[in-house]
């Protein structure tokens, strides 16, 4: 059984792949995804904030109150040298390269085309196989046009893929007037794979204290449809790789992925929720069904009922809506 | 290797020498030797290896005391030791010393000369540390610049191996340890030349081993102890030609020629100053100018090697032509014949002139005289002073020169106006605030100047006496020769003031020349800046026709993204405008500067510097001088003319820089001060303010309970009085029963108020309208001070809240106590003085307070105001600071002789019972003093006891009025910090809590030596980087609180007052009506941790919620009744430690600097934290319901 799929030019020898979490803070924890079959893996985001930051905030705390008092002139110890900004993060990259074979992506986490994406090169010297670019933002400013929004997407992949030569991918959100157009502008602007979608951590609100609260919300299975979705319709439309993450927990989820014409399902929240060893499982899964159901290798299935194969393409569009709606009446 | 031409002050020379030249290192941090031991323990951190090739160990100790005593160890198996220190620091050290010298042992400490606490704790710098060394044994040789200081380190670590005398190098404090000073750098081969392996092994071959076993160390009797005493006499009279030749070696090496007696002006001089330090320097520039200038026979000689003191080689360094010395000590020994230099010169003088070949026909006349005393100046004109003097036909003797000495007149008068710097010296002056950044930019200047160009640099800076709002003053010199002026710029060329407002605090264009620059930080348009100046300040720019030159740095600052900090601005300003470099040269070297500073923590920041700089040319302004000063501005008074004469006379001058102008007249004779003066300072240094809204506030007292200054009062009172409030006076109706039909107000003092916002934090009232806002918010200051003023005022009229009324048991009834600890300088946001001010409000006015040296003592007491305060009856906290060891015993005196007292008053009130009333004399002798009503009642029968008192002819009842005011009972509080609790003051801790006496000790708890800036202690938490333990603590905090404990009959609590403020108030309450020892242990937010101050508190919360400070109260009394003594008042962890510690610059720095080791320690302190909480949750679970001490009582 030929489980091998290929994603922005890597050989994988499966398509999971653990998106980037927190988990890859501890290299423990890359090599179980090794041991557990993981096909690459994402590491968890430098962030352009971090990077701007974190660095202006050590510096902040070390000076403050400096130079005020003769008898403390200073209340810290002058050290030589600081891991700030990306150097602990690209120490981390070469780290879990040299843990583990499988392909390694690294993952920068930004908006702005300043002079942060430039860490995308140290990334690839530090030893990634490729990068994604993960493009969060929340556009609250009302002067600012859908156009600019689009523009703004584009100009930082290039500025990235300038830097590096290594892929890249473009992790989305799919809050686009025309989600196809901008994956087509993405494509066209060489982005090597399509990441959908990145989850927006919508904030809640505290009533005790009158506070807006951050709050993670692990991904559960229905997540997946929309990019699922979106995987269907643009398959076939772009040339870049595309791979679906939210939502995917079980080898079903995985083989929903394949035949939507993904090239790769992305895994977090069921790492975090029921621990590593879930990707063997899911994995042995996958094997399960494909024998199950006859189906020698992968790429046998991908794109099988993508938008273009399957029997009714308005399944994905407005005429889905419909049927939707008029399953539910005949439930009532 | 070529010698590197560097810029460094003189404790970066001293360590450099001493780590190079040592194996072992042993320090304990004291003002201003500290930096010595920061750099070592920073290097080992590093791996700098010595001149060896191997990293000396650095081992922190509890005390000087231990840190001798680890020395003498090392020495004694051999290494080559070295230690730093300086004040009460070498005095506790002198034990050691006596036995490290009779032992013939070669080490030295270095030392940076300072005053020695007696009226008064100072700081700065003096030769009366060392002097009371002198009988030690050990060698004393003196350093006058930071050349010398670099090149006698090297002399004294090569001399003491020959010569087997011990040595102390000491150079001045403050005034060479922290100037900054272009020197030539020797190298490690230098450093090896001069110290013989040879003499290495012989040391080591001395040393104790068990392979070639002997003693040392024994007790000598009669018969011998003598004899032993004098066999060390060849090895001292041998070593000043030891010291020589090695001084001879060294210029061989260096060029740079020293003697043991150095003398520099005419040949033929008829008047001669001697002296060491730095001040010879300033009597060298002035010898020059006065042989050059003005044809004088004038000389100095200069002291080196003050001991072993050769007098043959002092009679030959003298010219043979002078008629009259001067000697001169920067010490003083009341009651002695004269000072120690002097006292030795006239020795040498007189066995000369006894000898068989006297040099002189006649002996010189000799005076000597006292000068510099704590870093006093000493300039110029002070030294031609004693000169004139000397030129007198019977000068004065045991004369002063820098003070106004107007009661035993010794003072020699000097004329100010005598000033000899040259136009060969650039002399730059600024007046900046310590948040601006100011005197690092002018640090970083210095280094451009005298690393990157051949000219010549020095730097001194002057700070405040507050951590609040602190001012520095910059002094900068530049010049093609060597700087040697060590006194303060006397006449400034170019005077940059970086805040606009302190050009209404200080004189600041006083001292400029005709025709200089100045440059001003304006936060005004170039067009308006002329107009905003006082009218002072205008007319003296146009006077002194000068050239004026503004810009808005803290706009630029904000362009750039550089926040507050306008250093890299201004600094680029002074290059532009000063000439000292051509401007492109200069901002590529500002750049290099910024590229070296700020490397290590980023590209980012050194981004926002760049740009800084470049943004900054486009935005300096020339601006044009009109012909008359038109302002209307008047600088305000300095202090109010309500204040007291005392307070306006003297603390006033103070206040406004003018403190050198006090005379000795004016100065207590015995150090005692009047209290509540820091309500005269209004300093006016926050930016915004808190402000009330009545509206919304639930009237919890938070605010007001965790304000660090003071500044946030509550009143509830009766109504009427709002009736003639001013018209912005805000109050509400008071909320609750005991409270009711009153008007209730929460006043904030917005000239005292530093601006932390940390009420603001805690204040839990939010507004429902706009959930941004709260019952009280920060808002401009500007706008508000004149009508918040006049509402300050008015609020203090409104009577203060009847103490026998309130609860003071809730966090609002507490918060109506009148604090009577107000408006202190400490640091914006302080974690300590929430808690210092609760001692005040609770028992503030029957209380005696203890004070350990440290943040505490300094806030609490350092000049010109204070601010421990009394209440309207006259009545507060009475304070004293002895030391930083004795503290515990100190308030342990203080008990035994209040006890003393109220025994002694008992007995002459059983004695006197016949003759007065007898029920007054029951109730007084069995009056239960526990509430604030029972204190007041039996205040009320003293007084009424007082007047029968008075009316008794009678021995008994003289004897009891000055003792019967302690019949009403006393508080004893005994506060320091962790520095003093867990290290060097806890073997006196120990002894005074396992005493059973009714003592009450607070430990403002930082986990740092926060005073001298951020030292390691054992309280520090395992992973927290602090000064000492750059690598990280690797060993956990120690348990104090277990400790006190385990004694069983010993009041302990552990608070955070940001976690639980009802629990805090408790244990104060419960730790004060223990009748034994109580100990609370509080954990003080601090500017060392590393955090947003404002948000002080929410750390504090995150402590507890962590489990790495459990809240618990642990009070003997419970066993009585048959409950377990300890309660905890915390949950368990519920958060991971790391959510708390990396919150924390001091933690998160380590996973920055040695990401694995923070990683690790992570691991081993949270496991430590498991560990200890389940033991402390055992002992809290045992069951006391048949215990022993409940059967008994």
């Amino acid at each position: 059984m030929d489980l091998k799929t290929k994603y922005m030019g890597l050989e994988l020898k499966n398509p999971i792949v653990p998106s980037a979490s927190p988990l890859t803070w501890n290299l423990d924890n890359v090599k179980s995804m090794e041991d557990n079959g993981a096909a690459a893996l994402v590491v968890h985001s430098l962030f352009e904030e971090q990077i701007s930051h974190e660095a202006g905030e050590l510096d902040h705390y070390l000076s403050y109150g400096t130079e005020s008092f003769a008898e403390a002139r200073s209340y810290f110890p002058e050290l030589e040298d600081y891991k700030v900004g990306p150097v602990e993060y690209l120490d981390l990259i070469a780290d879990i390269k040299k843990t583990v074979a499988i392909p390694v992506i690294g993952s920068l986490n930004g908006i702005s085309t300043g002079g942060w994406v430039k860490y995308a090169r140290n990334i690839q010297e530090a030893g990634a196989d490729a990068l994604e670019l993960n493009v969060y933002y929340v556009p609250t400013d009302p002067n600012k046009t859908s156009a600019d929004i689009e523009k703004l997407y584009v100009d930082v992949l290039k500025a990235v893929k300038s830097n590096v030569s290594i892929p890249v991918a473009i992790k989305l959100n799919p809050y686009f007037t025309s989600f196809a157009n901008m994956a087509k502008q993405l494509d066209t602007a060489g982005a090597d794979a399509l990441v959908m979608f990145n989850r927006f951590y919508q904030p809640d609100f505290d009533l005790n204290k009158l506070e807006v609260v951050p709050n993670l919300v692990l991904s559960t299975n229905w997540e997946m449809r929309l990019p699922l979705r979106w995987i269907a319709i643009l398959y076939g439309q772009v040339k870049a790789s595309m791979a679906l993450t939210s939502g995917v927990h079980n080898a079903t989820d995985i083989i929903k992925v394949m035949m939507a014409g993904g090239d790769v399902a992305m895994m977090a929240s069921e790492l975090l929720m029921n621990g590593i060893g879930r990707v063997n499982e899911i994995l042995t899964g996958v094997k399960n069904w494909m024998e199950e159901n006859e189906y020698a290798s992968i790429e046998m299935m991908k794109g099988s009922m993508s938008q273009k194969s399957v029997q009714e393409p308005a399944a994905f569009e407005r005429a889905n809506y419909m049927k939707t709606l008029q399953s539910y009446q005949t439930l009532i | 290797m070529a010698r590197q031409k560097i810029t460094i002050d003189g404790n970066d020379a001293a360590a450099y020498v001493a780590y190079n030249a040592s194996e072992v290192i042993a320090i304990y941090p004291i003002t201003p030797s500290s930096g010595m031991g920061e750099l070592s323990d920073a290097w080992a951190a590093q791996g700098v290896k010595n001149i060896w090739g191997t990293v000396p160990t650095v081992a922190e100790m509890q005390s000087e005391g231990g840190a001798a005593g680890a020395v003498h160890g090392a020495l004694q198996s051999g290494s080559l030791t070295t230690t730093f220190t300086a004040s009460q620091g070498l005095l506790l050290m002198i034990p050691n010393m006596y036995k490290i010298a009779g032992e013939l042992t070669p080490t030295v400490f270095h030392v940076s000369a300072r005053s020695i606490a007696a009226q008064a704790l100072s700081i700065f710098g003096d030769h009366s540390d060392v002097m009371a060394t002198r009988q030690t044994g050990f060698g004393l040789l003196a350093s006058s610049s930071i050349q010398e200081i670099m090149d006698m380190a090297a002399i004294s670590h090569a001399a003491t191996l020959e010569s087997r005398i011990p040595f102390i190098h000491f150079f001045d404090g403050f005034r060479s340890s922290h100037e900054v000073n272009k020197i030539e750098q020797l190298t490690k081969e230098d450093i090896k030349a001069m110290i013989s392996d040879e003499l290495v092994t012989q040391h080591r071959q001395r040393s104790l081993s068990p392979d070639r076993p002997v003693l040392r160390g024994t007790a000598q009797n009669p018969d011998v102890y003598f004899q032993g005493r004098e066999t060390v006499n060849k090895f001292y009279n041998a070593c000043p030609d030891i010291v020589q030749k090695t001084m001879d070696k060294f210029a061989q090496i260096t060029g740079r020629q020293y003697h043991l007696f150095d003398y520099f002006g005419a040949p033929d001089a008829k008047q001669v100053i001697i002296m060491m330090g730095s001040g010879s320097e300033t009597a060298l520039e002035t010898v020059n100018y006065l042989t050059e200038k003005m044809g004088e026979k004038v000389g100095v000689l200069k002291v080196r090697l003050y001991r072993p003191f050769s007098n043959q080689q002092l009679i030959d360094a003298l010219p043979q032509t002078v008629e009259k010395i001067a000697v001169l000590d920067r010490t003083k020994e009341p009651g002695s014949g004269g000072e120690p230099l002097y006292l030795d010169v006239i020795a040498a003088l007189t066995e000369d002139m006894m000898s068989e070949k006297p040099k002189f026909a006649k002996m010189p006349r000799t005076t000597g005289g006292r000068y510099g005393l704590s870093s006093k100046e000493f300039t110029p004109a002070m030294v031609k002073a004693v000169y004139d003097e000397l030129k007198k036909d019977i000068p004065k003797n045991h004369f002063t020169v820098g003070i106004n000495d107007d009661v035993t007149f010794t003072s020699l008068d000097y004329d100010p106006h005598f000033i000899i710097e040259g136009d060969d010296v650039v002399r730059a002056m600024f007046y900046g605030l310590g948040a601006d950044g100011t005197v690092g930019a002018n640090k970083n200047s210095i280094k451009i100047i005298g690393e990157e160009t051949d000219n010549y640099a020095q730097g001194y800076f002057v700070y405040d006496s507050k951590k609040s709002g602190s001012t520095t003053v910059s002094h900068l010199r530049f010049g093609k020769k060597p700087i040697i002026s060590q006194y303060l710029i006397q006449s400034a060329k170019f005077i940059g003031c970086h805040q606009f407002n302190l050009l209404e605090k200080f004189d600041v264009l006083d001292i400029i020349i005709e025709g200089g620059t100045f440059l001003l930080n304006s936060p005004y348009p170039t067009d308006q800046t002329w107009d905003k100046l006082p009218n002072r300040v205008q007319q003296q720019i146009i006077d002194k026709k000068l050239k004026f030159y503004a810009i808005d740095a803290y706009t630029v600052a904000q362009e750039t993204g550089m926040g507050a900090r306008i250093n890299t601005i201004m600094q680029t300003c002074f290059f532009a405008i000063s000439g000292v470099l051509p401007e492109d040269e200069a901002i590529e070297q500002i750049k290099k500067a910024i590229k070296k500073t700020y490397g290590a923590k980023g590209e980012e920041i050194v981004k926002k510097n760049y740009e800084a700089v470049d943004q900054t040319l486009a935005n300096l302004h020339k601006i044009t001088l009109p012909e008359t000063a038109t302002s209307t501005i008047k600088l305000p008074p300095i202090v109010s003319d309500s204040a007291p004469d005392y307070v306006k006379n003297v603390l006033g001058l103070m206040m406004a820089g003018k403190g050198d102008e006090v005379s000795v007249s004016q100065m207590p004779i015995d150090g005692t001060f009047p209290t509540a003066t820091t309500q005269w300072e209004k300093r006016n240094i926050a930016l915004e303010v808190p402000a009330w809204d009545t509206d919304v506030c639930i009237q919890c007292g938070k605010c007001a309970m965790v304000c660090p200054h003071a500044t946030i009062r509550i009143k509830a009172y009766d109504k009427e009085l709002t009736k003639n409030a001013p018209e912005t006076f805000k109050w509400t109706e008071a909320k609750g029963k005991e409270y009711e039909g009153k008007a209730y107000t929460i006043q904030v003092a917005v000239e005292d108020c530093t601006g932390c916002g940390i009420c603001v934090e805690v204040c839990p009232a939010k507004n429902k309208q706009e959930t941004r806002l709260k019952a009280i918010n920060m808002v401009e200051q500007i706008p508000l001070r004149e009508k918040e003023r006049a509402n300050w005022d008015y609020f203090l009229t409104i009577p203060e809240f009847d103490r026998t009324q309130l609860n003071v048991g809730s966090i609002k009834g507490s918060q109506l106590l009148q604090p009577l600890f107000e408006f202190s300088g400490a640091c914006s946001g302080c974690g300590e003085t929430p808690y210092v001010k609760l001692v005040s409000q609770l028992f503030g006015d029957r209380t005696v307070i203890a004070n350990a040296t440290g943040c505490s003592s300094i806030y609490g007491g350092n000049l010109p105001t204070t601010p421990w305060a009394k209440n309207n009856d006259g009545r507060g906290p009475a304070w004293s600071n002895s030391l930083f060891e004795d503290n515990a015993e100190f308030g342990f005196g203080m008990r035994l002789s209040i006890d003393k007292h109220k025994q002694y008053a008992d007995e002459l009130l059983v004695k006197l019972s016949d003759k007065l009333d007898k029920e007054l004399v029951d109730q007084i002798l069995n009056a239960v003093q526990k509430s604030e009503a029972d204190i007041y009642e039996q205040r009320e029968r003293v007084e009424k006891l007082k007047k029968e008192l008075e009316k008794l002819d009678d021995d008994s009842a003289k004897q009891l009025l000055p003792i019967v005011d302690y019949l009403v009972k006393k508080s004893v509080w005994i506060i320091g910090g962790d520095g003093w609790a867990y290290d060097i003051g806890y073997g006196g801790l120990d002894h005074v809590i396992a005493s059973g006496k009714n003592v009450n000790i607070l430990v403002l708890d930082t986990e740092v030596y926060s005073n001298t800036g951020g030292q390691c202690s054992k309280a520090t938490g395992i992973g927290a980087v602090a000064k000492f333990a750059a690598g990280g603590k690797a060993t956990p905090k120690k348990d104090l609180a277990m400790m006190a404990m385990n004694y069983g009959n010993v009041y302990v609590a552990q608070i955070a007052m940001g976690s639980n403020d009802t629990q805090t108030l408790k244990a104060f309450l419960e730790a004060e009506a223990f009748e034994g020892p109580s100990i609370i242990l509080a954990y003080s937010h601090c500017i060392a941790h590393g955090i947003n101050m404002a948000k002080g508190m929410e750390n504090q919360k995150l402590a507890v919620d962590s489990g790495y400070w459990p809240l618990f109260r642990f009070n003997p009394e419970n066993l009585l009744e048959g409950k377990n003594p300890l309660k905890i008042d915390s949950k368990a962890p519920k958060i991971k430690l790391e959510e708390y510690t990396y919150k924390e610059t001091r933690y998160k720095m380590l996973t920055k600097s040695n990401p694995e080791g923070a990683k690790e320690l992570l691991k081993q302190a949270q496991a430590h934290l498991l560990k200890k909480w389940k033991l402390y949750e055992q002992m809290a679970g045992f069951d006391y319901s048949s215990n022993d001490e409940k059967k008994d009582a």
